[in-house]
């Protein structure tokens, strides 16, 4: 019976994981993650998993090599300063195409920053951070429920294309407490099997992880290889969220947080008469461009709600049908807009351009 | 019959290093010693960057790659998600010394139990001759033509005193592989490092004192006499520390 | 009393040899020394003087980093 419950979407996050069949937890602490990692740190051991506070991220992403090579479901965690540090590690698990599960609560930047949430990931999670030529799919929850379903359909990407997968959230939806209903648990043995794994080769030819291979042709047919797949991935796995677009003029495209807020400020301008709907993207990469293809040709202007100086709004600008003026709405550095503050942008762009 | 030969979980490559290079004596010891003690089936072995790198074409068995400086913790990854395995990492001294120090120290501290098999031969040998931090005073690399001067670049690192220290316990061994008596002397300290994980005793780590005659631009059978007149007495050979219940 | 008597039979693989000369040095009778030709790599590789000499001891083998030397003790 899926149980409903009240939880942060840390928790959800942790929790969802572990549904999953996943019982290894390796980041190290850092502001707004914090709570994720506690809740591994008591709740691992409730299901007989391992849960260890790395030295640094830069360790913590290779003890996720090690266990994601040994054909185990395993996931950590960080915040955007703590995520640069994951990026060599992460190309080194994209080359080996290993499984695994990197959920970034992102914070204001760049540098240190502060620890205000912020949505300025977007680049560093989606046009990646390591070196070569990679993509890791990328999530972005706007609800804690989505926190628990995302991370928990990571998983299962994750397995199906022997990827990397990120989930990113942020200061505001790891801290914030929604009511959800938790996934089903998945039985360990009934988890997807892994024959290239590293297990000791009792029974079967030798099994190799390797990010380097031994010859530069090799290297280019991996490459290939790599290529092809995520011309799959991005054919199969788009996924987004469409809100009053069947007479939308303007559109709004929000992810995450953002989209929360911005959709009250919809709701208020739509009983105004303003013809404004949203277009949600859930799969930050493979970015959605579905849903701007199939858009009604009424649609005039794209609005980008972001809390980051203009990163999503690339990737709005590069699949746009015809030049429909693209406009930026948003800030890095902690930012955060209220719903009230979006709905007289809307009201204002709405003047213009009618 | 019997016949002194590759050991079994040797593949048939190769070996892929320099003439003199001590990676192929090191290597063959460490195949001797998973035959001996008959653990094929249950190795795997993790091979990160330098010279180390291309080292899984040698064996038969499971082997992962890792960052530079990173295979303690892929080594933490493996062994905590499979218990009941053997795992060695095999590790120049950059790799373990330099830019994986703080990976390697953290898993001597947390007492992991798996075999770390580092490899010092004072140089950043892939690269083509570097200051390693093992390098010793006054020894000319590419870096610092001159010699390592210590107002410069310090002096050189202990790495077996500092784990046998850090560690609770652990099996810690400093060995050279540059006479026979030596590699004879390596070979059961091998033995003892992977039957410390065997029997979950805690960590293990053996530091091989080895040649690398293109690196120190010598002829080779001068690279195994610098290693007794100038390694040895900078890194004493022997036992660092035993774990209370390991015999023989 | 019978007295046991091992035959030794020593191998070099030369094409796999690089000259190194460690196996020259090692041997307590040294009977092995660097050909003046080469293999295919380039390298003088290591032959044997006098195998009826090999007292089976295998130093050329355990100090051998190519593994190219193989011994086989029959009685």
């Amino acid at each position: 019976m899926n149980e409903r419950v009240l939880m942060t979407g840390n928790e959800a996050c942790g929790e969802a994981a572990i549904r999953a069949g996943c019982r290894f937890f390796y980041a190290y602490p850092i502001t707004p993650q914090n709570e994720l990692l506690e809740y591994m740190a008591y709740r691992l051991p409730e299901v007989k998993g391992i849960f260890i506070q790395s030295e640094s991220e830069l360790a913590a992403i290779s003890v996720v090599y090690g266990t994601a090579a040994a054909g185990k479901r395993v996931i950590t965690a960080s915040s955007s300063c703590g995520v640069a540090l994951m990026q060599e590690g992460i190309s080194y698990l994209a080359a080996s195409r290993l499984p695994c599960v990197i959920v970034n609560i992102s914070r204001a930047g760049p540098g240190l920053g502060r620890i205000a949430p912020s949505q300025s990931d977007y680049r560093q999670m989606t046009k990646g951070g390591g070196n070569g030529d990679y993509h890791i799919i990328v999530f972005g929850p706007a609800s804690v429920q989505e926190m628990a379903d995302l991370t928990y359909l990571a998983f299962d990407v994750a397995d199906r294309y022997r990827n990397p997968v990120a989930i990113l959230a942020d200061g505001m939806l790891g801290q914030m407490m929604e009511p959800l209903v938790l996934p089903m648990w998945r039985k360990l043995k009934d988890l997807p099997p892994k024959p290239w794994a590293v297990t000791g080769a009792k029974d079967r030819e030798r099994n190799l992880i390797l990010a380097a291979p031994y010859t530069d042709e090799e290297l280019i047919d991996i490459n290939e290889e790599l290529a092809k797949k995520y011309y799959s991935i991005e054919a199969e796995e788009e996924r987004w969220e469409t809100i009053f677009m069947g007479d939308a003029e303007l559109v709004v495209v929000a992810f995450g947080i953002s989209s929360r807020i911005a959709l009250e400020a919809i709701e208020c301008a739509r009983n105004e008469g303003i013809k404004v709907g949203m277009i949600r993207p859930i799969s930050l990469w493979p970015f959605p461009k579905k849903p701007f293809k199939n858009q009604v040709d009424n649609v005039r202007a794209y609005l980008v709600i972001e809390m980051n100086n203009g990163q999503m709004i690339e990737d709005v600008l590069l699949i746009r049908p015809r030049n429909i003026p693209v406009y930026h709405f948003g800030k890095g550095g902690g930012w955060i807009p209220t719903p009230k503050y979006v709905y007289e942008k809307i009201v204002r762009l709405w003047r213009n351009i009618s | 019959m019997q016949t002194f030969t590759r050991p079994n979980s040797m593949s048939m490559e190769n070996i892929p290093y320099c003439p003199g290079c001590g990676h192929g004596i090191a290597l063959r010891l460490i195949g001797e010693a998973i035959d001996d003690l008959d653990i094929i089936k249950k190795v795997i072995g993790i091979a990160p960057v330098g010279c180390a790198v291309r080292s899984w074409r040698l064996f038969k068995f499971d082997m992962t790659q890792a960052a530079h400086g990173r295979s303690p913790a892929v080594a933490t990854g493996l062994k905590r998600s499979l218990p009941d395995k053997i795992i060695f990492t095999y590790q120049g001294d950059g790799d373990s010394a330099a830019i994986g120090l703080a990976e390697l120290l953290h898993a001597a501290l947390r007492c992991e139990k798996f075999s770390v098999f580092m490899i010092n031969n004072a140089i950043y040998g892939a690269t083509g001759g570097q200051l390693a931090p093992t390098t010793l005073i006054g020894q000319p690399t590419t870096s610092y033509p001159s010699g390592r001067d210590p107002r410069v670049m310090g002096y050189p690192i202990n790495m077996s005193e500092i784990i046998a220290k850090i560690s609770r316990n652990a099996y810690v061994a400093r060995v050279a592989i540059n006479s026979i008596r030596n590699i004879m002397e390596a070979k059961k300290v091998v033995i003892k490092a992977l039957k410390t994980q065997q029997r979950q005793l805690g960590f293990s780590f053996v530091e091989i004192l080895s040649p690398c005659p293109t690196g120190w631009n010598m002829k080779p059978l001068d690279s195994l006499k610098w290693i007794e007149e100038k390694m040895i007495p900078e890194y004493p050979l022997g036992e660092y520390a035993v774990p209370d219940s390991l015999h023989n | 009393m019978d007295i046991k008597y091992i035959t030794t039979k020593i191998s070099i693989a030369h094409e796999l040899c690089k000259g190194c000369g460690y196996c020259c040095s090692v041997c307590p009778k040294q009977i092995i020394l660097l050909s003046n030709d080469y293999n295919d790599n380039g390298h003088h590789y290591a032959i044997i003087n006098n195998p009826e000499e090999c007292l089976g001891c295998k130093f050329c083998a355990i100090m051998c980093p190519e593994i190219a030397i193989k011994i086989e003790l029959a009685d």
